[in-house]
């Protein structure tokens, strides 16, 4: 399909239809991943290290194995040992020894909360009795929590085999993207600035604890039903750790409460399917809070160096980014997409943007939203609001004067097509929140932020049923509003009614393999999925009404849900509605279906810009965000209303970043805030509406011109609240989050 | 000690469960009497995903204990909608699409609905202070205050 | 498997003969709120949980000629639609209903709140600022305990074991007498207090505070009420100086532990904001009787 450049011949693209599977979830029907329960289901319950580093010496279940009640205990002894290999996932790659070793440690626990055995039984209070049974001898080691220390000369060391310039090292890699001569740029400036700036790690925070249901028929049949942002995920990653065939793997995407990218990995999947194995009978593990916090990827904390310099009218002449990031126990923080998007917003001839990974006794980080991006923006985009300052440079002017556009080359490689960071920045400084007064204690702040958005493998179907409804079947976990998307889609490309168009998320077995819900990509690649089949059912709808009509399918034409002549000269025939096509299918050459499988190329960059005003009581250090405002570039919005409540739910897990959530360790490196109680996010009373500007600078390799959404929301918002306080309090806040601790430390600092 | 017989009434029906002291209605419920609309988000009242209410008071069934329950009245989301008739506070949530992953939702419905029976004329900071311990991380709240503001003013009758 | 009991006597004997007659830990249920996070959690593992609620009076609030008495297990929600109570002691409403979300407080307790033992109880400080007063019951009859004396370290009160408070008197405010509560948290809701301070005023006919009570929370191992700091304002109208001296009274008052809700630099500086602006808000609200 062609793109469609004018709007106004979309029907039902850019409407706001309630989506179809709401009612199941405003009535509690929806089945999430702990909703579901098999006949002689046991309960599973994962035993974890109490310590930070430790060798395991010795594993004795036999108390727990003797417990009546208790079916099956295993340890890595019931995983097979597999090779080092890599492989691509989602925005990043994954190593499936690694991934073994974090979903039941072996010979170490490399940090508090990593599983070392697992039980199943009758009950819970018995699976709960069972793993405190079970005795395990640890040998102590030393750990480091902190990346620098983990980066330091004599630190404990996690791994025997990682080296970094020939000596074994927790520094997995090191990674660089350059563009010209940054520090002939920054030698070429009237203007410099320099900072050191650091993250803590944040958890992602889905309210629904991670959930699995399995069950392994004596053949090797499994079934898996699991909350996740990827069912064919969960399939190859359990199939690689347990060496099972995937076609004995079917996976059931339950409905996913919340992922934000920490879904996008196994941890009780592979352990509940080898339980279910050992005992014979369906295994059903549920996380609690705590092990949520202690034991599932949040994202990295680092700490980054970040130099810009420019001329005196703005132009940025050089700009470089250093910055170390945490991967927790394995190698693979989001440290090379945080150096690549970390300048992306600008068109710079020199820059240089260069991170180490750095693995320590933390939990395996996972992706979150954008994956490393609001790290480096936090610090670039802080740079950038003092270098306004110094320049006396309203600050959106600054970043208009050195605005990526199209034909801009990124440094990390490509040259961006049509892009819309200019109307992005347009729009927010024409916003009337830019120039809206502020009172005393008051601030406001503007920062930017960048995002690939992507695309990749996705597969979708759509049916036509007999009486001329639409069964739409797509492989994407539905986590904000996807199905209503998929069913606009394929409605605007058959010409009926949103409502006759039904959708669902396919298992593994019935719809062929998709990517993982996540980076921006669903409503792009899996959009362009079922918008071709989509496409494909019309070509045999025209066909089927040519043979009726007994002309030339090249004489048909698709209107609004109608075959048509195409002229003239086709013939004199009424127009065939779809219905009465399907209701003859069975006497033109049966059902009329299609499934469309892809690799989607294409995916559209997208850029926001968010204005924060904040009010900072200066005995307390108490920050309240007053008003905020997020502008971004979305290439085309199917669904406003989803599309606005990304940005909205991005932006506040921004804030939240930005304000108050941290990990907190004690001394001995373990997680002290494992609890929505003292791990603060964001509750409704802490923040005010957040408007949501949605830009359309469509994207010409999708139909609609869709680019995607849901990452750029939560880059921003760590600087744009940021230099809303400095502006407030006239200090630059450099280490996150901004609490009120650090910034009364602050205020008074400056007194 | 065997289990304790407790009988209650859930959504104006009569309800009887056998169950152990130390387990929460929160369990009962969801183990017991299949009402799995009723989410665990953290079992230590912090999220508000279990939220029901008990004789008309707004509560976390995960703090609450099973046996807790006897003689009580019980209301779960299960109970909203009358019947096939959505409640007003779910039709808005729709049409403001005021969820995004749904886990959160259940418990946001039945703490608004409970909200919106003690005062029917709330402020926007009113709401946002009786929600603050339900967590959302979808939405970042705004739908979500939109719709409960203006479901508030439907059932007030200012739609007409 | 560790074997738990419950039980809901319907009379104080009963309750009495229970809780004293339990070879293991025995836990009174009150709201629950806290009982049931660290039962699940494991850190605390009785035998027997009481369950006190089915006890005639145990709930509600009663106005007396005396002043109020409200029952150990009534919730924080049925405080905070006391109208009367709400006049009489706003700060000990206040601070009753910053406790948790409101869901929690569908159920959380005076009682529970108090003999959680928490330093960082919101309800204590007013409550000990206004002299409320605990009527406890056990084995060896009743007895009536100064609130204050209740916590004596973090986790531990001074009941003996088969007691437990059976309600809260408070008496009733004098002409021109009136209390607030404050506490800091990094949110606006769902934060255990950072710090808190509640603040009791009595002034007379000219707006001299005559009488002053102010009491910390969650700066020392217990609730302190600093005597220092009702001293720097007592015979004043809380004029700057007072103000000050306020500040600077209840900074020295405390002693507080670095963790992970705030640091004893932060806590120490906080006390004294927190009480100059609760000793403000008590001083309008007495001024206006």
């Amino acid at each position: 399909m062609n793109f469609v450049a004018n709007k106004s011949e979309l029907k039902v693209v850019g409407t706001r239809p309630v989506r179809p599977d709401g009612i199941d979830k405003v009535t509690g029907k929806a089945m999430f991943g702990a909703d579901l329960t098999m006949a002689g289901t046991l309960t599973g319950k994962v035993l974890r290290s109490p310590h930070a580093h430790a060798r395991i010496v010795a594993i004795d279940a036999s108390k727990a194995l003797a417990l009546p009640g208790v079916k099956a205990v295993i340890t890595a002894a019931d995983f097979p040992e597999i090779s080092s290999e890599e492989a691509a996932a989602g925005d990043g790659a994954v190593n499936f020894r690694h991934m073994a070793h974090n979903v039941l440690a072996r010979d170490k626990v490399l940090y508090e909360g990593h599983a070392v055995a697992a039980v199943a039984a009758t009950s819970q209070a018995i699976a709960d009795a069972a793993a405190a049974l079970i005795e395990i001898t640890y040998e102590v080691l030393p750990f480091v929590i902190d990346v620098e220390a983990a980066m330091a000369d004599g630190a404990p060391l996690l791994h025997d085999d990682i080296k970094y310039n020939g000596k074994p090292s927790n520094i997995t890699k090191r990674v660089e993207f350059k563009l010209g001569d940054a520090d002939a740029g920054l030698a070429e400036a009237d203007v410099v600035v320099e900072g050191r700036y650091e993250t803590t790690a944040v958890h992602q925070g889905y309210i629904e604890p991670h959930a699995v249901i399995a069950s392994v028929n004596p053949d090797g049949q499994t079934q898996i039903f699991a909350s996740s942002q990827g069912q064919f995920m969960i399939r190859q990653y359990v199939s690689k750790i347990l060496a099972m065939d995937i076609a004995n793997i079917r996976v059931t995407p339950a409905e996913i409460g919340g992922g934000f990218g920490g879904k996008t990995l196994v941890y009780l999947e592979p352990l509940a399917v080898a339980l279910s194995r050992k005992a014979g009978k369906p295994v059903k593990m549920v996380m609690n809070r705590e092990e949520v916090f202690r034991a599932t990827g949040p994202t990295s904390g680092g700490v980054m160096t970040v130099k810009i310099g420019a001329k005196k009218d703005g132009t940025i002449t050089g700009a470089t980014i250093d910055i170390a990031l945490q991967a927790g126990a394995f190698p693979g923080s989001p440290v090379a997409p945080a150096c690549m998007c970390a300048f992306a917003c600008y068109d710079l001839k020199n820059v240089r943007a260069s991170g180490f990974d750095v693995v320590s006794n933390r939990s395996k980080i996972a992706a979150y939203r954008a994956p490393g991006a609001p790290i480096s923006a936090f610090g670039v985009e802080s740079a950038m609001d003092d270098l306004a300052t110094k320049l006396g440079m309203d600050p959106i002017a600054l970043r208009e004067k050195n605005a990526a556009k199209a034909g801009t080359k990124a440094a990390y490689g490509p040259v961006f097509p049509e892009i819309g960071f200019e109307q992005v920045l347009e729009a927010a400084k024409s916003h009337p929140h830019w120039s809206a007064p502020l009172g005393p204690n008051q601030g406001r702040g503007v920062a930017t932020g960048f995002w690939f958005n992507i695309g990749g493998d996705s597969s979708a179907s759509v049916f036509v049923n007999e009486d001329g409804t639409i069964s739409v079947v797509s492989g994407s976990p539905d986590i904000g509003g996807s199905r209503a998307s998929m069913a606009m889609m394929a409605a605007e490309v058959l010409g009926v009614p949103y409502e006759k168009v039904r959708p669902i998320v396919g298992d593994t077995a019935q719809i062929g393999i998709t990517g993982m819900t996540g980076g921006s990509r669903v409503t792009f690649a899996t959009g362009m999925a079922t918008v071709q089949a989509a496409e494909k059912v019309v070509d045999e709808l025209k066909k089927r009404a040519a043979m009726i009509w007994d002309i030339s399918p090249e004489a048909v034409d698709w209107k609004d849900g109608e075959a048509v002549p195409a002229g003239a000269n086709a013939g004199g025939f009424d127009p065939m509605p779809l219905a009465a096509i399907a209701a003859k299918a069975g006497k033109t050459g049966g059902p009329i279906g299609s499934e469309v499988s892809i690799n989607a190329q294409g995916a559209g960059a997208g850029f926001g810009a968010h204005i924060c005003d904040v009010e900072v009581d200066p005995e307390t250090g108490f920050v309240k965000v007053l008003r905020y405002t997020a502008v971004q570039d979305v290439g085309r919005a199917i669904h406003p209303s989803y599309v606005e409540g990304q940005i909205q739910g991005g932006a506040v897990q921004g804030i939240g970043w930005a304000l108050n959530e941290e990990y907190l360790y004690d001394k001995n490196g373990r997680m002290d805030n494992a609890g929505f109680l003292d791990y603060r996010v964001p509750v409704a009373s802490d923040l005010p509406m957040i408007e949501a500007v949605v830009v359309e600078v469509p994207n010409k390799r999708h139909p609609f011109g869709v680019r995607g959404v849901g990452e750029v929301p939560i880059i921003p918002p760590l600087a744009a609240v940021g230099n809303a306080i400095k502006a407030a309090i006239g200090v630059r806040m450099h280490s996150l989050p901004m609490s009120p601790p650090k910034i009364l430390a602050a205020i008074d600092g400056k007194a | 000690m065997s289990k304790i017989h407790v009988t209650t009434t859930v959504n104006g029906e009569p309800a009887e469960f056998l169950c152990e002291p130390q387990e929460s209605l929160l369990d009962v419920l969801r183990d017991k009497l299949q009402l799995t609309g009723s989410k665990e988000g953290c079992g230590s009242g912090d999220c508000g995903a279990c939220s029901i209410t008990l004789d008309g008071r707004l509560v976390c069934s995960c703090l609450v204990l099973g046996v807790e329950a006897e003689g009580k009245t019980i209301g779960t989301i299960e109970g909203l909608a009358n019947g096939d008739e959505l409640h007003p506070l779910q039709r808005k949530f729709l049409e403001h699409a005021a969820l995004q992953c749904g886990f959160c939702t259940p418990g946001l419905l039945v703490a608004t609905k409970a909200l919106l029976d003690a005062n029917p004329n709330p402020t926007e900071t009113e709401a946002r202070f009786w929600l603050a311990g339900n967590l959302c991380r979808c939405t970042g709240y705004d739908k979500i205050i939109r719709a409960v503001m203006d479901a508030a003013a439907e059932m007030r009758g200012e739609h007409a | 498997m560790p074997r738990l009991s419950y039980a809901a006597p319907a009379s104080v004997p009963d309750a009495i003969k229970l809780l004293a007659g339990a070879e293991g830990l025995a836990k009174v249920l009150s709201g629950g709120t806290d009982l049931l996070v660290q039962l699940r959690s494991g850190r605390t593992r009785p035998e027997l949980i009481v369950d006190t609620k089915k006890i005639p009076g145990i709930i509600g609030i009663r106005e007396t000629e005396d002043g109020f008495v409200i029952g150990a297990a009534t919730s924080g929600a049925e405080i905070g639609e006391n109208a009367a109570l709400v006049a009489a002691y706003p700060g000990v409403v206040e601070g009753t209903n910053l406790i948790g979300s409101t869901q929690v407080q569908g159920r959380a307790s005076l009682a529970g709140n108090l003999c959680n033992a928490s330093p960082a109880a919101d309800s204590v400080p007013a409550l000990i600022a206004a002299g409320a007063v605990a009527v406890v019951v056990g084995p060896n009859g009743q007895r009536n305990v100064p609130v204050g004396q209740i916590v004596i370290a973090p986790g531990r009160t001074s009941l003996a074991k088969g007691e437990f408070i059976l309600e809260f008197h408070l008496p009733k405010p004098k002409a021109k007498q009136s209390d607030a509560y404050l506490r800091f948290i990094p949110r606006t809701e769902m934060d255990i207090a950072v710090v808190g301070c509640g603040v009791n005023l009595t002034l007379d006919a000219n707006g001299v505070i005559t009488a002053a009570c102010i009491v910390l929370g969650a700066v020392a191992p217990t609730q302190v009420v600093v005597e220092a700091a009702a001293k720097a304002i007592i015979g004043t109208k809380l004029d700057d100086a007072a103000l000050a001296a306020l500040d600077a009274a209840a900074r020295a008052a405390c002693n507080p532990i670095t963790d992970k809700r705030g640091t004893i630099e932060f806590r120490t500086k906080i006390a004294g904001v927190l009480a100059r602006r609760a000793a403000k808000i008590a001083y309008d609200r007495a001024g206006a009787r």
